[in-house]
């Protein structure tokens, strides 16, 4: 992205953050479920945004692999870095729900909590693996094939979860999804957005960081 | 085709004999396997279920099998054989699925007697366990043989292995388990078929980016 259009969607990014706080705080009706149903708007925009990341992150690490395209390894690297944040952040947020609407910080009934549990452990493990390698070819191969390896396991895991609920938790809290009428609609696809294009900016920030970052190691090594 | 499994069959006969003579890994992994049945007759309390000793049989597999892994690429990594073998006139995946092979006949022996044992110490073990366990065996050595090829290659080494494996792993578990202590067996026990598949297919398919630049 050209820098001048960086500071754009930064602005997008504000405004539509600033406008989803607002709705759902004034615009969203408060629904059967109480005040707390309201973290749901970012709650569910933010693990969508981290399955986002996180499937932007393998489809760069397979253009890495199939087109050896220069660039690709660190694009791939930020995406999965934005999703674990982002994850980190389904964490929290679904863990606050959960106290709010059930008592418990956490509850394993939850399925998508698990999931990201699941997921954060193996991201986790994706850092570990890329900073315990040298740079070069060998590192971005290993990253690139651990990434896809990652967008695999999320439909899988996910599969995993829901037949491990027969086994482990016969009959827990039926979590109903919200019912969503017209208002609500517009509010959470405008959360969705909020969340998403803060995601893109700060992808496009880090990308930049890491590119300079580069660019002045490689012009110190000219000088040395 | 036939040069391809001529390949496969050479480098799977090679780590068995290799075994044979230096015995390192299996005794180890059989060790361990009881060592860790052991451990859980102290860990469950007296009034605990079968179905609790259960779903500790798959901890014991997928440690074990860890155990092994954790080996896989030793003596390719200390002797430099690895560099060797990606020159060869091969396909690299062959290198992982001779392994893969390998790796699954010692965790195959080490349940021989790990499963005997178990039902000697617990309870009996019945028909879709040992299923549910031959199942898992080849996705935890499909997806087990090329983590520990990205583990060979790195700096930490052994210390990766168990990180990059567990949370793959646990798919297997809730599929083990399932098939285990749960009536809808056959659910369960086609969800470790469709791991197996789709994770050996993708770990096929990548080996070669894991041994070469």
């Amino acid at each position: 992205m050209r820098a001048n259009r960086l500071p754009l969607l930064a602005a997008l990014a504000l405004g539509l953050t600033a406008a989803a706080i607002a709705m759902v705080f004034f615009y969203a009706p408060v629904d059967a479920d109480g005040f707390n149903q309201k973290i749901f708007y970012f709650h569910v925009s933010i693990a969508l945004t981290a399955y986002v990341c996180f499937g932007w992150g393998a489809w760069k690490a397979f253009v890495h692999l199939w087109k050896r395209k220069p660039g690709a390894d660190l694009e791939s690297y930020v995406a999965i870095h934005q999703g674990v944040i982002f994850g980190v952040l389904v964490l929290v947020t679904g863990s606050i729900w959960a106290r709010y609407r059930w008592g418990h910080w956490w509850v394993w009934s939850s399925n998508q909590l698990v999931l990201f549990l699941v997921l954060f452990l193996f991201y986790a493990a994706y850092f570990m693996l890329r900073y315990s390698i040298e740079e070069g070819a060998r590192r971005e191969n290993l990253s690139a094939v651990y990434a896809i390896f990652g967008v695999v396991l999320i439909p899988v895991s996910w599969l995993a979860i829901h037949l491990a609920q027969d086994i482990i938790h016969p009959v827990v809290f039926t979590s109903h999804g919200p019912q969503l009428g017209g208002s609500e609609l517009v509010t959470f696809v405008v959360s969705l957005a909020a969340v998403l294009s803060l995601a893109a900016c700060m992808y496009h920030v880090e990308l930049a960081g890491k590119r300079l970052d580069a660019r002045l190691r490689s012009l110190r090594e000219l000088l040395a | 085709m036939t040069a391809y499994l001529a390949d496969v069959r050479a480098l799977a006969h090679k780590d068995l004999v290799l075994e044979l003579r230096a015995r390192d890994t299996l005794p180890a992994m059989l060790l361990f396997v009881l060592s860790t049945l052991v451990v859980f007759h102290f860990v469950l309390p007296a009034d605990s279920s079968a179905l609790a000793a259960k779903g500790l049989l798959w901890v014991a597999i997928v440690f074990t099998a860890l155990l092994g892994l954790s080996r896989a690429f030793a003596a390719e990594r200390e002797q430099g054989v690895i560099d060797g073998l990606v020159l060869a006139p091969s396909d690299r995946s062959a290198i992982w699925l001779g392994k893969a092979i390998a790796i699954l006949a010692f965790l195959g022996l080490a349940e021989v007697v790990a499963l005997p044992a178990f039902a000697v110490f617990f309870s009996g073990i019945d028909g879709p366990t040992v299923a549910a366990v031959a199942l898992a065996d080849l996705g935890i050595c499909a997806v087990g043989t090329l983590l520990a090829g990205m583990a060979a290659a790195s700096r930490a080494r052994e210390l990766l292995l168990p990180l990059l494996f567990l949370p793959l792993a646990i798919p297997i578990v809730v599929g083990g388990v399932g098939a285990s202590v749960s009536s809808h067996t056959t659910k369960y026990l086609g969800f470790l078929a469709l791991y197996d598949a789709v994770f050996a297919l993708l770990a096929w398919a990548s080996f070669e980016y894991v041994v070469t630049e």
